[in-house]
C-alpha cells in the first residue's frame, strides 16, 4: 500500500516550466528524501502528490489508481509551519481526525465513541512523547513539540503516504536529531510510504532509503524560465555504498 | 534619567492617571456651570449637578405623570431591544455569509463584489427608504442597524477566513474533513475572536444608527427622549442621558472583550509573549 508512480509529469505556470519529465516509481513503504536547491520545485512536487495542484502534463498514480484531484486522508502532510490548529489543544488536534471520520454533521464525537477516540489519540500523543502536554494549546509548545504533534496528527488517519515538507527545517540541531529518532520507528511501525522534502542533505541521507535530487538541467541566462527541474540523481540508500538506482532522465546535452 | 519611553506607571499610578482627565473635565464643568449661573440665574446651557441629579431622579425613580411609566427604564429597554435585535441579526448574517465567502470560492465570486459595494451605501441615506418600506415601527430601526453593520461584519469575517493559512485547510482535508467540517471545526472557531472584535468595533456605528432612527420617528427610546427634550433646552436631562448611553456602550465593549478572553484562551496566548 502506498506505491506511487509519477509518469512524465510536467508543471508549467504560463511560460515558466517548473518541473519537466519527472518519472518516478516509488515502492510501497519506501522513505524517499527529496533534496535540491531552493525554488527547484520540491514543494511543487509535494503539492502535486497532495492533489492541491494538477500536473500540466503527465499522470500520477497511487497504488495503480489515478491520484484524486484534491487532498484526502490517504495522504498525510506535515508542514514546517502552520501544521497544527492553534485553536485546539494537543489532544484536540489529534482527536479532530477521528471526529472528522466519525461525525459527518457535527464533527464532534459523543459518549463511548468519543472515549474510544480519545484513547486512540492519547496513544499517538504518547508515541510522540507529548503525553504530559495533552491539555496545552500549541502556542505554548516549543517548535519541536509542535512538530511532534503535527506528526501524531498526520498519523491518526493511517495514511498510505506521508508527505513531509521540510518538517524539521526550523528546529535546532539537537532537537532535529531527536525528531529523526522519532520518525524512523514510526515509519517502520505504520508501514507507510514517506516522502520528505528537505534542505539538509545530511538529513536526507540519514533518514531515507532513497534520495532524489531535483535540479534544473540547464541554466540559460536568456530564457531561465524555459528549463524546469528534472531528477538529476536518484540514489538507493539501502545498499552498502549508495549507488544510483538508475541514471537520470536528463537528456545528453553538450555542456 | 531614564528615557521617557521606558517610564511606565505602577498599578495605582495607572488608575490615578486614568481618572485624572475625567476629574479635570468634571471640574471644568462645575466651574463653568457656577460661573454661568452667577451671571444668569436662568441659564439652561450648563445646569448644575444638583439639577441633573433631580432630573435623573425624576426619570429613573418616579413614574411619569402622564403614562405612569418610569421613563428612563422604558427608554433603555426599548433602545436595548432594538440594538440587541439589530446587532444579533447582523452578527448572525456576518458569521454565516462571511464564512461562506471565506471558505467557498464560488460564493466568494458571486457575493464578494456585491458586499463590497453594499458596504459603501451610506445607511442613513436609505433610512427614508426603510421608513417607507417597513413603516415607522420597530422593524425599520432594527433593519437600519442590520444594514449599517452587517456588510462590514461580512467583509471583515470573509477577510479573516481568507487570512487563515492554506496549510490549515489542506491539513484538515488530509485528515478527511468535508467542506462543512472544515468550515465549522477549522475556520469558524478560528475567526470567532475576530467576530467579537468586529462586533466591538460596530458598537459605535450601531448606537449611531439607533439614535438617529429614534430621533426621527419613535415613541420611546434613549435617542427619542434626547431629541424630545431638546425642544425645552433640557440640558439637565440630555447630559445624564448621554452619559448613560456612553456607560451602556462602554460596558458592552468591556463585556465583549472579557468574553473573548475567557472563551478563546488560545487566541490570547501569543500576546503575553
Amino acid at each position: 500500500m502506498g506505491a506511487i508512480s509519477v509518469r512524465n509529469v510536467w508543471v508549467e505556470y504560463g511560460d515558466q516550466i517548473v518541473l519537466e519529465r519527472i518519472n518516478l516509481e516509488i515502492a510501497s513503504g519506501a522513505f524517499v528524501s527529496i533534496v535540491g536547491p531552493s525554488g527547484c520545485g520540491k514543494s511543487t512536487l509535494l503539492r502535486l502528490l497532495l492533489g492541491q495542484e494538477k500536473p500540466t502534463r503527465g499522470t500520477i498514480l497511487i497504488d495503480g489508481r489515478p491520484l484524486p484531484d484534491e487532498p484526502g486522508p490517504d495522504r498525510g502532510i506535515v508542514y514546517q509551519r502552520y501544521s497544527v490548529f492553534p485553536h485546539l489543544t494537543v489532544l484536540g488536534n489529534v482527536l479532530i481526525a477521528y471526529e472528522f471520520a466519525g461525525s459527518r454533521l457535527l464533527g464532534r464525537l459523543m459518549g463511548r465513541a468519543r472515549r474510544a477516540a480519545i484513547d486512540e489519540a492519547l496513544a499517538l500523543i504518547k508515541a510522540v512523547g507529548l503525553a504530559l502536554h495533552a491539555k496545552k494549546y500549541p502556542s505554548t509548545l516549543s517548535g519541536g513539540m509542535q512538530q511532534r504533534l503535527a506528526i501524531a496528527q498526520a498519523l491518526a488517519r493511517k495514511p498510505r503516504v506521508l508527505l513531509l515538507d521540510e518538517p524539521f527545517g526550523a528546529l535546532d540541531p539537537g532537537i532535529r536529531a531527536h525528531m529523526h529518532e522519532l520518525i524512523r520507528p514510526l515509519w517502520r511501525e505504520h508501514g507507510m510510504t514517506v516522502l520528505m522534502v528537505t534542505h539538509d542533505i545530511k538529513e536526507g541521507f540519514a533518514l531515507g532509503t532513497r534520495l532524489i535530487v531535483l535540479d534544473k538541467w540547464r541554466d540559460d541566462p536568456q530564457a531561465a524560465e524555459r528549463f524546469g527541474a528534472v531528477i538529476t540523481y536518484d540514489l538507493d540508500l539501502t545498499r552498502d555504498n549508495a549507488g544510483p538506482v538508475r541514471f537520470c532522465n536528463e537528456p545528453t546535452v553538450a555542456s | 534619567m531614564r528615557r521617557a519611553m521606558n517610564i511606565a506607571p505602577e498599578r495605582t499610578g495607572r488608575l490615578a492617571l486614568a481618572l485624572l482627565p475625567f476629574a479635570l473635565i468634571a471640574l471644568v464643568y462645575v466651574a463653568g456651570s457656577a460661573q454661568r449661573r452667577a451671571v444668569n440665574p436662568n441659564d439652561k446651557l450648563l445646569p448644575p449637578v444638583s439639577e441633573m441629579a433631580d432630573a435623573v431622579h425624576r426619570a429613573a425613580l418616579e413614574p411619569d405623570r402622564r403614562s405612569g411609566e418610569i421613563v428612563l427604564w422604558t427608554d433603555t429597554s426599548a433602545s436595548l431591544g432594538r440594538l440587541g435585535a439589530g446587532l444579533g441579526l447582523a452578527t448572525l448574517i456576518g458569521l454565516t455569509l462571511g464564512l461562506a465567502i471565506g471558505v467557498l470560492p464560488l460564493v466568494a465570486a458571486a457575493l464578494a463584489p456585491l458586499v463590497a459595494v453594499i458596504c459603501m451605501v451610506p445607511p442613513m441615506a436609505i433610512l427614508p427608504v426603510l421608513f417607507i418600506v417597513f413603516g415607522l415601527g420597530e422593524l425599520s430601526k432594527v433593519v437600519l442597524i442590520v444594514i449599517g453593520v452587517a456588510p462590514f461584519l461580512v467583509r471583515d469575517l470573509a477577510f479573516a477566513a481568507a487570512r487563515l493559512p492554506t496549510e490549515h485547510l489542506v491539513k484538515a482535508q488530509t485528515l478527511g474533513a468535508s467542506t462543512w467540517q472544515v468550515a465549522t471545526r477549522v475556520v469558524a472557531p478560528q475567526i470567532m475572536p475576530r467576530l467579537i472584535e468586529a462586533v466591538r468595533l460596530s458598537l459605535g456605528p450601531a448606537f449611531l444608527f439607533l439614535i438617529s432612527a429614534e430621533a426621527i420617528a419613535a415613541e420611546s427610546g434613549l435617542g427619542y427622549r434626547i431629541f424630545l427634550v431638546r425642544r425645552y433646552l433640557a440640558m439637565d436631562t440630555i447630559l445624564p442621558y448621554v452619559a448613560w448611553i456612553t456607560l451602556i456602550a462602554y460596558a458592552m465593549d468591556l463585556g465583549l472583550a472579557r468574553l473573548s478572553r475567557a472563551a478563546f484562551p488560545w487566541a490570547q496566548a501569543d500576546e503575553g509573549r
